[in-house]
């Protein structure tokens, strides 16, 4: 009788066990924890560790060769103190993240709004056409050759032959002209995972709201845009958001494959590119992490401010 | 699979049969100006992303004295497939021959895609269909991953690879990407889609977690797992190959597209030719799939 009762209670404190502790819990879900680990052993190995090493590195002096030598903040004094190709490449990062950030997100939004108003299968076409220059990838080296500086290329054999200009434009030389072609080219090809997440929560926005708003008294497609379609999408606005921040602090390839590396009177070098110059060619590791944590700081941080700002659509 | 239900219902609200005739309901609050607008606007900018697709594909088929013209033309007058010969031709005797660059891209595409769908799928699986401590911690530093550029990690990441004795083989290019964030971003959030009561009719089965994943999820997630196919086929078939591999026989192809662009004005029939293959396989991949990567993104929100 006395066991019956104590192998009860053992079976209650072994079920509370399960279902109240942290570590029952997790020794009941360890099917889950299965399904997860391979994945996660990577992820941790190849963006968690290395996330945490770049922070500790950039309070060191390290060159690779020899052990790095703490030295506190003098890295980060460095970069803005004594590094004036720092401070240009930051100007250079926020001016091109602030016309092709925002105008990228806006025309991929725009135009998933547009494509989605025609028929399904024209539908299917130009949502091709916009997105094909961001799978296709290293294609922008195209545009390299369109720009090309000498009058073998494209767009100077055009502008030549209309008479508006009588030279040859060095575009990827020329530091009046630079940015403007990176621009142009970070804009043709980053419509992107935005655009696809646009061109989606578009379609799945429930038809009824629209019903309901027609006899609410909407009427314009600009009111309608506002009260009914910007609020219905709003995670997959966040998730464009997200994706056009990072794609445009990262820009460093259309620069290299534009105008070269580094590029004339660094007028096109970003922090991506200054962050290349320390690693691969100067071999400065704990420098160049101290410009890979400020980078990372400030991605994380505008993308904060980003979705509390989303948060205020429709309101 | 209820977004699909969906469609024949919208066509009938736009077509709407009158004196006989089947006409094209215009809907509400749409000026006939504004469509027009749009449309015009549609095409111009159409035709600005066509362009070096376009031009790329017509410099791919000009002969050398073309290419040299002057004026240049946008189009070839005498099409020819010498670029695309050369290729293989003149290549195969200067440098590591061409095929190989091609073999090291399919090569790095094949392993990395796959291993990324099996291991993203099986943790999303958990994420989505599994209630355990965590759970929200582990999602949450995938959203975070998401929010900076991977320039940030490359240097320890070429240190830790250095570390694994990875560098300079396929290994340094195919296992990291098997942890790429945005598939199993993707696939979660496709996945919380998935009706609970089908894994769980499967358990009382009998089923084992592994079939249930294997067998009943994974056959009904198949637009995420395309399009997380599009986009590890997109990044990895794109990748030059960086820092992590040096030895020339590794090198990929948007790297040989890439030197052989900086050969000049000379080269631009090669290298136009390289850049039609390599833009060819992953849009006539998106072709073939767009409505499933569609359906997908539009699970992709982050609340």
């Amino acid at each position: 009788m006395s066991t019956a009762v104590v192998e009860k209670k053992k079976r209650e404190l072994k079920d509370y066990e399960k279902k109240w502790t942290l570590w029952g819990r997790i020794k009941d879900n360890k099917a889950s924890y299965l399904f997860l680990l391979p994945y996660y052993v990577l992820f941790v190995m190849f963006t968690i560790v290395p996330v945490i090493i770049s922070v500790y590195y950039s309070f060191t002096y390290y060159n690779i060769l020899e052990a790095p030598q703490f030295i506190g903040w003098d890295n980060y004094l460095n970069l803005f103190l004594h590094d004036d190709v720092f401070i240009l490449a930051i100007q250079n990062t926020f001016i091109f993240a602030i016309i092709t950030g925002p105008l990228g997100y806006l025309a991929a939004f725009v135009f998933a709004w547009f494509i989605n108003e025609l028929p399904p299968k024209i539908r299917a076409i130009m949502i091709l056409i916009f997105y094909a220059p961001t799978i296709s990838g290293q294609v922008y080296m195209v545009w390299s050759i369109m720009f090309s500086g000498d009058s073998y290329g494209w767009i100077n054999g055009v502008l030549m032959n209309w008479g508006i200009t009588n030279t040859a434009i060095q575009w990827t030389t020329d530091t009046k002209y630079m940015m403007f072609v990176c621009i142009v080219v970070a804009l043709w090809s980053s419509l992107g995972a935005g655009f696809l997440s646009h061109v989606a929560g578009l379609q799945g926005i429930d038809k009824e709201l629209y019903e309901a708003g027609y006899v609410d008294g909407i009427s314009n497609r600009w009111q309608e845009l506002w009260y009914i379609t910007l609020p219905s999408m709003k995670p997959q606005l966040l998730f464009a958001a997200v994706m056009s921040i990072t794609s445009s602090f990262g820009a460093a390839d259309i620069m290299t494959a534009m105008c070269g590396f580094p590029s004339t009177d660094y007028a096109v070098h970003t922090i991506v590119n200054h962050l290349q110059d320390y690693g691969d060619v100067r071999f400065e590791m704990g420098y160049a992490s101290a410009i890979a944590v400020l980078l990372f700081a400030v991605c994380l941080g505008l993308n904060r401010l980003i979705q509390n700002l989303l948060k205020k659509v429709g309101t | 699979m209820a977004r699909k239900a969906k469609e024949p219902k919208i066509k009938e609200e736009k077509v709407t049969k009158i004196g006989g005739k089947f006409v094209h309901r215009r809907k509400p609050n749409r000026s006939v100006g504004g469509d027009v607008a749009i449309i015009v606007m549609l095409i111009v900018v159409g035709i600005f992303m066509l362009l070096p697709f376009v031009y790329a594909i017509s410099n791919s088929v000009k002969p050398m004295d073309e290419l040299f013209a002057f004026p240049p033309r946008f189009f070839a007058r005498n099409p020819t497939l010498d670029n695309f010969s050369d290729l293989f031709i003149i290549m195969s005797e200067s440098w590591v021959p061409f095929s190989r660059y091609i073999f090291n891209t399919a090569f790095i595409t094949a392993c990395g895609t796959l291993g990324h769908l099996l291991l993203a799928s099986m943790a999303a699986f958990a994420l989505a269909k599994h209630e355990f401590p965590g759970k929200n911690f582990l999602f949450t530093a995938v959203i975070w991953a998401l929010m900076f550029p991977a320039t940030v990690t490359y240097i320890p990441n070429y240190l830790i690879l250095s570390g694994l004795g990875w560098l300079d083989t396929y290994l340094a290019l195919i296992v990291p990407a098997f942890a790429s964030t945005m598939g199993l971003f993707l696939m979660k959030q496709f996945m919380e889609g998935l009706p609970t009561a089908l894994c769980e009719s499967a358990r009382i089965d009998g089923a084992n977690e592994f079939r249930v994943y294997w067998s009943i999820a994974m056959p009904n997630v198949k637009p995420a797992w395309l399009t997380l196919i599009i986009f590890s086929f997109q990044s990895l078939w794109n990748t030059t190959g960086g820092v992590y591999v040096f030895s020339e026989q590794l090198k990929t192809l948007p790297y040989a597209l890439n030197q052989i662009l900086a050969g000049g004005v000379a080269r631009q029939g090669a290298g136009s030719a390289v850049a039609v293959f390599i833009m060819i396989v992953p849009i006539v991949m998106f072709m073939l799939t767009e409505s499933n990567v569609v359906e997908t993104m539009a699970s992709s929100g982050i609340k």
